[in-house]
């Protein structure tokens, strides 16, 4: 797809990628927009995609059974969504739902497992920035963890 | 300068009680030597000398009837300047509010008597402190400003005073109203006197004496050399500031809380240590209430206390608090350092610590280090 | 021979002791969430007003329980009242709870240094709260948005720790409402009701839009919280001369004389309780001088 080349050039994640490796991902990417209350993914279901979001905003949340669902992170514009594609056994470990219109470039997960594998500079350029993401999001939720606003005894 | 003989020094407590003053000196007590109302010379510690060193105090009896042939004991001058404990207001309820009655400030004026050169600092280390600064503590200020000071030069310093390190003696040099040196030969018994101030002059007007003569003087140069001499503490103190900022993460003060019981002795006999806990408390029918103030110390475990925790919880910590405070941080809060050398955190420490020493060893390692670095870097040449 | 040390005095230095608190009178209550409230306070009669700051703090006496230092959350153009949000977590503050309207409470101040609210017109502001940390940083907002056109782009982001624990909700709404001012808020976690941020307040600091090279950054929180959104502020190129922090001690005088409040050679009752990044960086990075 042609028109989302330059979208995706300039997006931060991919930016440094070279031209090959560019059209390699391209490749795999296709544009999705999600309506308000709308289910991107659910926990336990398979994860073959993850998500680069252009506007909106997301819930990433958990299902707890007294407590029912708790939004643990939201994410909105030049977020990534979903890591879970690169981990065996690739099933989503979480439920994210769009709490309004969003619009995202969604990208094949299976079919980039597949060219990293054949193509192992490809691979390292993706979890090089992947694991920058995770290890955001760690430290993010390791402080919300310290229930920092709460009171200490 | 004057000379007053031994036998006259009585008028010149008498001429003070006759003022008014109520007499503070150094006496036997405990076997120790404290400060403590004194009225006659008898009062005073004739005959006696002290033996210190690290966690070690002793008093011994002497051969002639020196009255000032020792250094500091485990009390200060803040004693009385800055009480252990006042109150500042008692209130009462009244309706939805209640009444405030502030304590009333009266005691008889006090009269210090043999203060060593080096609490002379800690009184003016005080004033910067209480009296220096935007606001003003009325009750130090209160005691303060009629207090009548005869300091007392220093012969025989204690094995642990490193005053001449700190610029703060063993000879005074300003700060007080009359100062006195002692001197014993077999054949006269006398002082010295210098006269630091209007009141002192007054005061001296009293008392029979005469004018030193040069022979006088160059006993006095003589003595305070001796003096001088006899002390074995020394520190570096240049760039001790920078020092102490730059080695928060040093060894040593694990080495020393190792050691330190974090028991408080060296802040309470400090003569410059202020800090205090302010208390509210009330009678049971919560109807009337009060404000007032301890002495405390950074050794307890809720000094730097906040909802959550303390801050300070190790005894490392906390040592390091009190020590880069004392010779660092204090310079760049009140313009000197908060130590007069006057020794008495080392005697008073029942682990034996001695700050002297522990920041020898933290500057002799650092040298060692650069000398290292020195070789290795010309070693590769 | 030298002169005696003279002790100075100016007459009205001594004249009121520092020590004894005014009476205040409680004219509302307001809860503003779980365990925070509002007081409204009214001078003693015959007192102009109250002056004071945006950052400054006061001390306040409970009757027979106790002193804590308060930051001040009204408004600083409003001098006919005193206000302060207090959080109820110890014996002192549980007190102040349970006053009533006409009750009287103590209060000494104000003490300390103040957000820089003065220097730094012609910049864009970025205020950051966490907690309880937003009623020190009202004041400031108060002062910004009634000059507003003396400074660049305005943010506020706020952290809390559920939806239930927002504090000033109302007036965030209504901030945010207008069209000056970009306000953005999150909590830890919430429930699927709450359609807005959930994350720490540092995920906010790169969708708000300002000119690093030219802003001033002031934070208030608990202290991990602002070590982290410092630590955001300076990746995003802001000097740390432009960020100013709020630290806490164990105050007990307010006037320099009991010891406890020191940070290092600094005291926080007047050296602070304000201080811009760069002038505590180095004591900031030791363990137990930093909590």
């Amino acid at each position: 797809m042609e028109t989302l080349d330059p979208i995706l050039a300039e997006h931060p994640f991919l930016r440094g990628l070279d031209q090959r490796h560019l059209r390699l991902i391209v490749g795999c990417a296709s544009n999705v927009r999600f309506d308000a209350g709308q289910t991107i993914f659910k926990e336990g279901e398979e994860a073959n995609q993850f998500y680069v979001i252009r506007s909106g905003k997301v819930a990433l949340q958990i299902y707890a059974a007294e407590r029912g669902s708790i939004t643990v992170d939201t994410l909105g514009e030049g977020d990534i969504l979903g890591w879970s594609w690169l981990i065996p056994p690739y099933n989503w470990h979480f439920d994210a739902e769009a709490t309004e219109l969003t619009r995202a470039i969604a990208l094949d997960g299976k079919c980039l497992r597949k060219k990293c594998e054949e193509d192992h500079d490809l691979g390292y350029e993706l979890l090089k920035r992947f694991s920058n993401i995770i290890h955001q999001r760690l430290e993010a939720t390791r402080l919300q963890l310290l229930d920092l606003y709460g009171t200490h005894a | 300068m004057f000379i007053v003989e031994r036998e006259q020094l009585q008028s010149l407590f008498d001429a003070l009680i006759r003022r008014g003053y109520a007499l503070i000196g150094p006496t036997v007590r405990d076997s120790a030597i404290a400060y403590d109302e004194i009225k006659s010379v008898d009062d005073l510690p004739v005959g006696w000398t002290d033996e210190q060193d690290a966690g070690r105090y002793r008093l011994n009896r002497r051969s002639d009837q020196a009255m000032f042939a020792y250094a500091v004991g485990p009390h200060s001058w803040k004693r009385y300047l800055h009480p252990p404990s006042i109150r500042f207001w008692q209130a009462k309820r009244n309706g939805r509010g209640f009444n405030i009655h502030e304590e009333e400030r009266k005691n008889s004026p006090f009269a210090f008597i043999g203060v060593r050169p080096c609490d002379l600092r800690a009184i003016e280390i005080l004033d910067t402190v209480f009296t220096g600064r935007e606001f003003v503590d009325a009750s130090y200020e209160s005691r303060r400003r009629d207090a009548f000071i005869v300091a007392v030069n220093c012969i025989y310093p204690a094995s642990t005073c490193f005053c001449s390190s700190m610029l703060t003696g063993p000879r005074a040099t300003g700060g007080f109203d009359l100062c006195l040196t002692e001197i014993l030969e077999p054949d006269h018994h006398q002082f010295t006197v210098e006269v630091g101030s209007q009141r002192g002059e007054e005061i001296l007007q009293d008392i029979p004496r005469r004018t030193a003569t040069e022979e006088d003087a160059e006993t006095f140069r003589l003595l305070m050399a001796e003096a001088e001499a006899r002390i074995r503490r020394r520190v570096h103190t240049k760039d001790m500031k920078e020092f102490l900022y730059k080695n928060y993460e040093h060894p040593q003060w694990q080495e020393i809380a190792n050691r330190c019981l974090s028991c408080a002795n060296c802040t309470m006999v400090c003569p410059t240590c202020f800090c205090t806990a302010v208390e509210d408390t009330t009678d049971l029918m919560g109807n009337e209430a009060e404000r007032s103030r301890r002495w405390d110390s950074c050794f307890t475990m809720d000094f730097s206390y906040i909802h959550g925790g303390g801050i300070r919880s190790s005894t490392r910590a906390r040592y390091r608090q009190w020590m880069t405070h004392k010779l660092a941080s204090w310079v760049d809060q009140f313009g000197t350092p908060g130590c007069t050398g006057c020794g008495r955190c080392i005697t008073w420490c029942p682990a034996g610590i001695d700050l002297t020493e522990e920041f020898r060893t933290m500057q002799e390692s650092e040298n060692n280090k650069l000398i290292c670095e020195e070789v290795k870097t010309n070693g590769n040449t | 021979m030298e002169p005696m040390l003279e002790v100075e005095l100016s007459e009205d230095r001594v004249a009121v002791d520092p020590m004894v608190p005014s009476l205040f009178a409680v004219t509302r209550i307001h809860r503003e969430t779980r365990d925070t409230f509002t007081l409204t306070l009214e001078p003693p009669e015959g007192n102009g007003g109250f002056n004071f700051t945006p950052g400054q703090f006061n001390m306040l006496y409970a009757f027979g329980v106790g002193e804590v230092p308060i930051s001040i959350s009204g408004d600083p153009g409003d001098g006919r009242l005193l206000t302060h949000t207090i959080r109820a977590v110890g014996s002192v503050t549980k007190a102040f709870c349970g006053l009533k309207k006409s009750d009287s409470l103590g209060v000494r101040g104000p003490f300390g240094c103040p957000w820089p609210v003065h220097q730094a017109g012609g910049k864009d502001i970025v205020i950051i709260g966490g907690g309880i940390g937003l009623a020190p940083l009202r004041p400031a907002v108060y002062h910004v948005l009634s000059h507003r056109e003396k400074y660049g782009k305005v943010a506020l982001l706020y952290g809390a720790r559920t939806p239930n624990d927002i504090l000033y909700l109302r007036e965030l709404e209504q901030w945010r409402a207008r069209f000056d001012v970009e306000v953005h808020i999150t909590v830890d976690h919430a429930t699927t009701a709450w359609r807005s941020n959930v994350g720490v307040v540092t995920r906010l600091i790169p969708r708000t839009s300002f000119d690093p090279s030219n802003t001033i950054a002031m934070i208030c929180g608990p202290e991990v919280m602002m070590r982290f959104t410092v630590q955001e502020l300076l990746k995003r190129g802001v000097e740390s001369s432009d960020i100013y922090v709020s630290m806490e001690r164990n105050m007990k005088c307010g006037l320099g004389f009991c010891g406890h409040c020191q940070y290092g050679p600094l005291f926080i009752w007047k050296d602070g309780p304000v201080f811009s990044f760069d002038r505590i960086r180095a004591l900031f990075a030791v363990r137990e001088i930093r909590r």
